[in-house]
């Protein structure tokens, strides 16, 4: 993206497509203002460049450019939305026109909704962006994990690496004429091993990074963890035993299975469903929904982190929202639309896929505090049960609560003692009870390696997770031994 | 048919021989959809939106390299066809790559009859009528319908164009219509969600949205009073939607790049028996009217039908040129574009209808889970190991006896195939994929 300037996004639209922050908010004035209760204008420009190696050779090259431009009005519960991929002064009046007919149908309050201002973060500025970074040092990186991946078992038959680099410049103008954009970047280091032993195939996956340069991958020679990862749990996987059905006490590492936490309460806390009353957590802010020895937070505002936005995709900076303190339910995640119609502050987590879509309220980096126990002695604690250490995707049905998440990697605990690998299996359990079911909680809260993708309505978005070791008090494990 | 613009597609081909590709290709498409969602008889999100996206793939020799733009002013398509033969310069030759033979190219495309021609597009406020009606029918069925995520009404046309720098150009549009309505049932303060949608080329081809609303509110009420069930092996009957998701994770582990990366459960077994004998699964990509067909695939191959198993034996794989001939095998014209490159894609995916009424295959069971519902990701294409969050009804004596939640069912795919011992006679194919009633013979139902 050599062009590109990316000293100010705002500069950056005024000279690629003459749309600049005062002809934005003219448009909003002119169109919108007076007639909604609220509007914005989010321009983006975006480059993604794919490469993965296959079969020890990079076959697969890719680069993607997508551009365009969201005008949103909104009266009373009511959105209007048009986008187009031709940012232009003329389309954007056009779509603006298209997306106040919303407006029109129904009477309104004649009031703009009022904040989103206040500083946005920096957390993410680079000397030099994943995106620019020369493919020769891209393909040598992709070479090594292959070859490192494949000299750590030699089970290990076939390896597919992925290097995914990205940036989003884009630029926001509300109408109560607050105008902001961002940079971000993004990468992701991907490594799928096949391990094959007589009949039976394995998939190890492991994978990492964040809004961070290329070099975050050579730091401490995060390239070849990744690797070695990826073929170690292939490895293991060749001897996992079927995994056990039926409820028993599980314990979840540090670090990525903290997707419980994102699947059990952090959908169902988000704004949109509560104030549609959908969720199993509606109108229950105050009341005790897990352990006290549970404390769970939502931040957008820790560097360099996959979730992390130095404001969110209305213009909002992002913040640290408690979800749960405690044992009881203290928050919600809020765009502005639904802050605004339950009476609420934003949060800074309005978020969308792309200009394609209107914001919704997600998620940003959900973790659970640290508690006070050592890992080990929350092992040793369990006389049988299943500690899972690496999972794969989970999903919610925020209505009844009922979430599930999958491991990838698990043990049986066997009177204390983490034993046999088993197989992959779904837990399930009840969002608003699973966390009233933590016992202990350990010291060691890791974030994830900076992998997580999170899926609602279509719209997919980065996001983080995190999480100390945990002990659960019955979980129900979907295995195939009875 | 609709012209389909295909000049702009050759003159950015042009341009990649000119820097030195020695081959390239390109795909073009142009979409426009309309979407508008009712809350509670309130008008909540209205969407209007418009997009294009030109994507192209070039060669430099054996080395290939992919680009796309949704930005179609000369700068940038010229820019990102710099920045396709540059990476293909540097990606590392591979003997399999290539496009495909220029004599099995699609001649005349036929009329599919995908996109909609009837005159009088509806205004925007009879669209969102449309969904008022059919939310409001979910809300009148029942008073315990009490709440609702909405009903929406969707409408897209798109174009599509395919061309080579050996001078193929071809074309073909297509529109597609849908209604889903989402209701909330609550009794005793407990809430339950379900949904129920329709979807076609043509706007008179959608099912009545009352019809739908009132579908949507009866599969929401039937869900209410549900409740775990003890851990246990036993029949289990995956209902039409449900057991569509099987068969879609059946043609994943089918499709080329899942088997030249050896990463499939049906790996080395071409040929062979992978279900029992009842089962028939084919994927039809010339059916008139249907959401999955296209008149050819993302190659400029003509689609046709292909029976992926037959009576029980894998019978095909589903590939697209490159993963055909790194198998050693022709393509069976699957390559799909999606705008960021060339994979492997169904169109019209089924697993053909039995003879037995699903009621019929309830009573065949004694105890056993009848599945309406299925969460997660837990389906490991490598092992067929499957393990997935599940809702229903518990069948007792032969009888749907009362809803279930908070359960998974777990199995392997390839047992659960064989042990397929009862298909329904349901099959409708109201979606790209479709299954009747599917009852496998037992799986291990996780509970308490």
């Amino acid at each position: 993206m050599s062009e590109l300037d990316r000293t100010r996004p705002e500069t950056f639209f005024s000279n690629r497509f003459n749309v600049t922050p005062a002809s934005m908010e003219q448009l909003l004035g002119d169109t919108l203002a007076r007639r909604v209760d609220d509007a914005d204008i989010y321009l983006e420009y975006r480059v993604n460049e794919e490469l993965v190696l296959e079969e020890n050779v990079v076959k697969k090259a890719s680069r993607h450019v997508s551009q365009g431009a969201g005008v949103r009005a909104q009266a009373g519960a009511r959105t209007g939305y048009a986008h187009t991929d031709d940012i232009s002064i003329r389309n954007l009046g056009d779509a603006a026109r298209q997306a106040r007919a919303i407006a029109d149908r129904a009477g309104q309050s004649g009031t703009l909704a009022l904040g989103g201002r206040g500083r946005p973060h920096d957390l993410y500025g680079l000397a030099e962006p994943p995106i620019v970074t020369e493919l020769a040092r891209k393909l040598e990186l992709l070479r090594k994990v292959d070859a490192a991946c494949r000299a750590t078992d030699p089970r290990v038959k076939q390896v597919i690496v992925s290097l995914a680099s990205e940036e989003i410049v884009m630029l926001i103008a509300t109408a109560s004429g607050w105008t902001v954009g961002d940079v971000r970047p993004l990468t992701r280091l991907n490594v799928t091993a096949i391990a094959e032993e007589g009949a039976r195939r394995e998939i190890g996956t492991f994978g990492g990074g964040g809004r961070v340069s290329f070099d975050f991958y050579l730091e401490a020679q995060r390239w070849k963890r990744f690797a070695s990862e990826a073929a170690r749990q292939a490895a293991l996987k060749l001897s996992a035993v079927d995994a056990p059905a039926g409820t028993m006490t599980v314990v979840l590492g540090p670090g990525w299975p903290g997707i419980l936490l994102h699947e059990a309460i952090g959908h169902g806390l988000e704004g949109d469903f509560n104030r549609k009353g959908v969720s199993a957590f509606a109108g229950r802010i105050g009341q005790k929904v897990a352990s006290e020895l549970v404390t769970v937070v939502d931040d957008g505002t820790i560097a360099n982190r996959r979730g992390s936005l130095n404001v969110d995709d209305e213009g909002t900076p992002t913040g640290r929202t408690v979800l749960i303190e405690n044992g009881l339910l203290r928050g919600y995640l809020q765009d502005r639309l639904n802050a605004r119609l339950m009476g609420m502050a934003p949060t800074g987590n309005g978020r969308r896929e792309s200009f394609a879509y209107p914001p919704l309220p997600r998620m940003t980096n959900t973790f659970m505090l640290a508690g006070q126990d050592d890992p080990a002695d929350i092992i040793s604690s369990v006389d049988r049960g299943l500690y899972a250490v690496s999972f794969g995707g989970g999903q919610v049905d925020i209505t009844n609560g009922k979430f599930v998440f999958s491991a990838s990697e698990a043990y049986l605990i066997e009177n204390g003692r983490v034993t046999r690998p088993v197989k992959g299996a779904t837990l399930i359990g009840n969002g608003p009870d699973a966390l009233t079911r933590v016992s202990r909680v350990g010291h060691d809260l890791a974030l994830d390696e900076g992998i997580g993708t999170c899926g609602k309505d279509g719209q997919s978005v980065p996001v983080g997770v995190g999480l100390p070791t945990i002990r659960l008090d019955e979980m129900t494990i979907g295995g195939t031994a009875v | 048919m609709t012209d389909v613009d295909t000049g702009l597609l050759a003159s950015v081909l042009r341009r990649a021989a000119e820097r030195g590709a020695t081959a390239a290709d390109g795909f073009l498409v142009e979409d426009t959809s309309f979407s508008a969602s009712v809350r509670l008889g309130q008008v909540d999100t209205v969407t209007h939106s418009r997009e294009q996206r030109l994507s192209i793939r070039v060669f430099a020799g054996r080395a290939s390299a992919a680009a796309s733009t949704s930005d179609l002013s000369r700068s940038s398509l010229e820019r990102v066809v710099d920045e396709a033969t540059a990476l293909a310069r540097v990606t590392a030759e591979d003997p399999y790559a290539g496009l495909p033979d220029p004599a099995e190219l699609i001649d005349r495309v036929p009329d599919l009859a995908l996109e909609d021609r009837e005159a009088g597009e509806p205004a925007p406020e009879e669209k969102i009528e449309i969904a008022r009606r059919a939310e409001a029918a979910a809300l009148a069925v029942d008073p315990r319908i009490t709440n609702s995520e909405g009903a929406e009404y969707f409408d897209r046309r798109a174009r599509y164009a395919y061309a080579t720098s050996a001078g193929f150009a071809r074309g073909y549009a297509t529109s597609s219509y849908g209604i889903t309505v989402t209701p909330v049932a609550s009794q005793n303060g407990e809430m339950q969600r379900d949904a129920w949608y329709t979807t076609a080329r043509r706007r008179r081809a959608l099912e009545d949205a009352e019809a739908v609303g009132r579908t949507a509110a009866a599969r929401a009420l039937r869900r209410l009073g549900a409740r775990k069930v003890k851990t246990a092996e036993v029949p289990v009957i995956f209902d039409p939607d449900t057991a569509a998701s099987l068969v879609r994770a059946i043609a994943g582990a089918a499709s080329g790049p899942s088997l030249y990366r050896r990463a499939s459960f049906l790996l080395d077994r071409l040929g062979t028996r992978v279900a029992a004998p009842a089962v028939t699964i084919v994927d039809d990509g010339c059916l008139e009217a249907a959401l999955g067909s296209r008149p050819f695939d993302g190659e400029g191959l003509a689609t046709r039908r292909t029976a992926v198993v037959q009576e029980g034996v894998l019978a095909s794989y589903l590939l697209d040129t490159y993963s055909a001939r790194k198998l050693g095998l022709a393509s069976t014209h699957h390559a799909s574009r999606d705008g960021t490159g060339v994979g492997v894609g169904t169109t019209n995916l089924m697993l053909l209808p039995g003879s037995d009424t699903p009621e019929a295959l309830i009573r065949s069971v004694k105890r056993g889970l009848y599945v309406t519902d299925l969460i997660g990701f837990g389906v490991n294409g490598v092992t067929g190991d499957y393990s997935r969050g599940a809702a229903g009804l518990w069948i007792d004596d032969g009888e749907l006896a009362y809803p279930v939640e908070e359960v998974t069912v777990a199995g392997n795919l390839l047992e659960m195939l064989d042990r397929v011992e009862g298909i329904g006679n349901d099959l409708v194919l109201r979606d790209r994929t479709a299954s009747p009633t599917l009852k496998i013979a037992r799986m291990v139902v996780a509970g308490n």
